[in-house]
């Protein structure tokens, strides 16, 4: 039996924040702090994750080698310091992208949009098309810009344009114009590249796993909050390190059926991720802005600087982007939003020196109606948004703004890239990553030149 | 009774449904607010879910939730989302061509997908375009892009007053603000009206297909076979699509007792939990928990519903963990103490499933579960020890088959 165990102490109520208090009152000199510039939490203050993360050997005695150390020492060996790193972030609902960059100098531009059109001292230059303007909450978006880190594409889409939000939405995620693929097309990516046994690879910083990162053999995780993944526990050690032991052979089960075998995987990996993401400390705002989608970016700076083995990362922009009206309000605030929680991530990952290392695609699964509807609103169009940000970003355009003068047969913004193309661009360049396992057709796209 | 009697106590229900056991409270012993309170409108729902004695009416009703998925969030009001519910609870065995109509103009569905902005000469298409792509065809099948534009003109009229004490109330048609020019929907000519819209959509052939697979997907984890599947279009479209004859079909056909388990959407699953135990609602913490375990009732994540192929990831792993920690919590501190000291494996693990009332683990599973009540026995090894640590043996054995077989239908 373990020093843990409840008469070993004469006391029925060990627990293991006791135990891990114990540990590292003995052994715990010189433990580091869990973040450069964070103070050293109350007590030993450091959860077990954390324990185990910096600490490594203290916490053997009480969850056993076999539970703790050989995995986390693997992942932290996938944690390549030089390893690159993706972050997409979706922008649900269609951004309007005649809204971000508004072409202003395109003489159909007032005609189309009679009360969305924004004025020309509204708006923020844009460098690389003087008939664009960037939108005015968009200022520091426009800033990274003007520093050669944004690569925009200003007319993202894909031949017959499909309407539906959630049909082209599904043709963003898979990497394919066809319908029905289980794989999104990151996840395909993470079943060549990644390891069987890090869901980290591949983490969903938002409510539920994103489709993008759907894999078929690879585990992969989402994390719907910005402190730790704990389970709450209604047994006290010893009996609670045996519960999560059970739990944690439960997701080793095999299972005949698709329905089992969700319940077993989602099981080992939840297992897995319990085991080894490290807790968070609150503190500090860390210069972003008091939006949900701040924090996430905060939190996925904050794990890359511990070094923790995340190849790709997804999060969803601030706010809705289905601007069928009234949209010219909430528009703003949500680009506003947007635009503030990239800058303060791509600046903390600048100042963590990290920023070499890290890629932004931000996507949205249409762009609208250049002519504005009648609700003050937009509805589905065709071509809209792509943006490739980061320090290593390429920084020039890629495809042109189409004008206005040319729309297609049902009046929407002709295209002028492919994601596809981009999708082959970044896992060549960016992974180095032959693409042609991954993006169906991938040889046919011509590749923009997305990172420096 | 048999099997047929067994699915029409089901589907035919008689008379008003019947609440039985302890009405809805908050942590603090107050009645809920339904109407009033954030959150409180799916508490609301999920004591009926509970509560109720006809358990296929709910079932349904949430199934034409997922189907025809009004926006909480986006409505912002309480009393239109619930009313919404109950228009699907009264219509869930009906006509769907009656249900499609009811919905078209419904309060919480017009604010949802913008239909009271859709004016003659200002069109606005969310609706038209939502309801062939994910209420009546299905994407790409049947209809074209130019449909969806001479749909929306077809909807036009449906209009609301806004003050800023009621927000918006009065939905009603105002022929003023339709569209009479004529329209090709479909390829039909004609001065289409609201009413035709729906109809159209029903009538239009890829219609029943739609409609009995999508129906078919809520019961059976795989697709009917095309003989099924024809067979039950042809009953379809013979009832003048009626739901009841193809949920009564579905139910007794020998796939759906065939069929490999499935993951229980959250809130069957919380549900299901509560009435294995006979608890009723008493707290608000499912609001929360249902919301991270990915199913907050009158709020799905968009008007395509919630992805039902794909309940469980990591994130949404932990909060049904939660949700079973918090269900089990009373009845685990109200375990005897002492507990008996010689209570088997066996009987441990018997006690843990029929507190749930018996779901059936399968034999990996069983074999984990006595692998742990082996372990945690043989822990004990002081005087006075076997009775506490039986009693945390149990408590850990019901949290174990809340988070593994309980989870699936099987």
């Amino acid at each position: 039996m373990s020093a843990g165990a409840p008469n070993a102490c004469g006391c029925g109520e060990f627990t293991r924040s006791q135990l891990l208090h114990a540990d590292a009152a003995e052994a715990g000199n010189g433990l580091p702090r869990i973040e450069e510039g964070m103070p050293v939490p109350a007590g030993t203050g450091m959860s077990r994750r954390s324990l185990l993360l910096k600490g490594a050997g203290l916490a053997l005695s009480v969850y056993g080698a076999k539970l703790a150390l050989p995995s986390l020492e693997e992942g932290i060996a996938a944690a390549d310091p030089a390893g690159r790193v993706l972050v997409s972030i979706f922008l649900d609902g269609g951004l309007d992208v005649m809204s971000l960059l508004a072409p202003v100098g395109d003489p159909r531009y007032r005609k189309l949009r009679p009360t969305l059109a924004m004025k020309r001292s509204q708006t923020l230059p844009f460098s690389e098309d003087e008939r664009l303007r960037w939108h005015p909450a968009a200022r520091r978006l426009a800033k990274l810009h003007r520093e050669g880190k944004v690569t925009v594409f200003p007319a993202m889409g894909y031949g017959g344009p499909d309407q539906s939000h959630f049909t082209s939405r599904h043709f963003y995620e898979i990497g394919e114009v066809e319908v029905g693929a289980r794989t999104g097309w990151l996840g395909r990516y993470l079943d060549l590249a990644g390891t069987a046994d890090n869901p980290m690879q591949g983490l969903s910083l938002e409510k539920a796993l994103s489709p993008t990162l759907a894999t078929s053999v690879n585990p992969v995780a989402a994390l719907n909050s910005t402190g730790g993944f704990e389970l709450s526990s209604p047994v006290v050690d010893p009996v609670q390190a045996e519960l999560f032991r059970s739990f944690e052979r439960m997701g080793e089960l095999p299972s005949d059926s698709p329905g089992l075998r969700q319940l077993r995987d989602a099981t080992a990996q939840t297992s897995k991720l319990r085991r080894e993401l490290p807790s968070l400390e609150p503190g500090g705002s860390g210069g972003y802005p008091g939006h949900p989608m701040a924090a996430r970016l905060r939190q996925l700076a904050r794990y890359l600087g511990l070094g923790l083995p995340i190849r790709v990362a997804t999060l969803t922009g601030a706010g809705g982007y289905d601007t069928h009206a009234s949209q010219a309000g909430t528009l703003a605030g949500n680009i506003k939003a947007t635009s503030d929680s990239i800058f303060a991530f791509q600046r903390d990952l600048e100042r963590r020196g990290l920023a070499d290392r890290v890629l932004i695609h931000v996507w949205s699964e249409f762009g609208r109606r250049p002519a504005e509807n009648g609700s003050a609103g937009t509805d589905h169009g065709a071509a809209g948004i792509g943006l490739v940000i980061g320090s290593r970003a390429s920084g020039r355009m890629a495809g042109e703004f189409p004008g206005l003068e040319r729309l297609d047969r049902l009046e929407n913004l002709r295209h002028t890239s492919d994601f596809r193309g981009l999708y082959c661009g970044l896992l060549e360049q960016w992974f180095g990553q032959d693409p042609a396992a991954i993006i169906p057709g991938a040889a046919g796209f011509r590749r923009p030149k997305v990172v420096r | 009774m048999g099997l047929v009697d067994a699915v029409r106590s089901l589907t035919r229900p008689a008379g008003k449904p019947r609440l039985t056991g302890p009405k809805p409270i908050d942590e603090n012993g107050l009645a809920i607010a339904p109407v009033d309170a954030a959150g409180h409108d799916h508490l609301w729902w999920l004591d009926r879910m509970v509560r109720s004695d006809q358990q296929l009416v709910e079932r349904m009703t949430l199934i034409f939730h997922d189907w025809f998925a009004t926006l909480g969030p986006k409505v912002s009001m309480q009393r239109p989302m619930i009313e919404h519910s109950n228009l699907l609870r009264g219509g869930c065995f009906g006509s769907f061509l009656t249900l499609l109509t009811r919905v078209t103009a419904d309060p919480a569905m017009l604010i949802t997908l913008d239909g009271q902005k859709n004016r003659k000469g200002k069109p606005n298409e969310n609706y038209a375009r939502e309801m062939m792509e994910l209420f009546s065809l299905g994407a790409r099948r049947g209809y074209t892009e130019n449909d969806v534009r001479e749909m929306a003109r077809a909807l036009t009229g449906w209009t609301n007053e806004y003050s800023a004490a009621l927000g918006a109330y009065d939905f009603h048609f105002d022929p003023k603000l339709h569209d009479k020019g004529r329209k090709t929907i479909f390829g039909r000519r004609g001065r289409w009206s609201w009413q035709d819209g729906p109809r159209l959509c029903v009538e239009n052939p890829k219609h029943a297909s739609f409609f009995v697979r999508k129906l078919w997907s809520y019961f059976v984890s795989t697709p009917p076979g095309p003989e099924r599947e024809s067979e039950l279009i042809s009953l379809y479209r013979r009832s003048k699509w009626k739901i009841r004859p193809v949920v009564e079909a579905i139910l007794l056909g020998p796939e759906f007792y065939a069929d490999s388990p499935m993951v229980k959407p959250p809130a069957v699953y919380l549900a299901s939990m509560l009435r294995a135990r006979g608890r009723g609602i008493d707290t608000t913490a499912w609001i929360r928990l249902s919301e991270r375990a990915g199913q907050l009732l009158f709020a799905p994540p968009d008007v395509s519903g919630w992805n039902d192929a794909r309940w469980l990831d990591t994130a949404r792993m932990q909060a049904r963990w939660e949700m079973v920690h918090e269900v089990i919590r009373p009845d685990i501190r109200g375990l005897p103490r002492p507990y008996p000291p010689d209570e088997t494996p066996g009987e441990a693990i018997g006690k843990a499933l029929r507190a749930w009332a018996d779901p059936v683990p399968d034999q990996g599973e069983l074999a984990e579960l006595n692998e742990f009540a082996a372990r945690t026995a043989a822990l004990a090894d002081g005087p006075g020890e076997p009775s506490s640590f039986r009693r945390l043996r149990q408590s850990g054995l019901q949290q174990l088959v809340g988070v593994g077989s309980g989870m699936v239908m099987m």
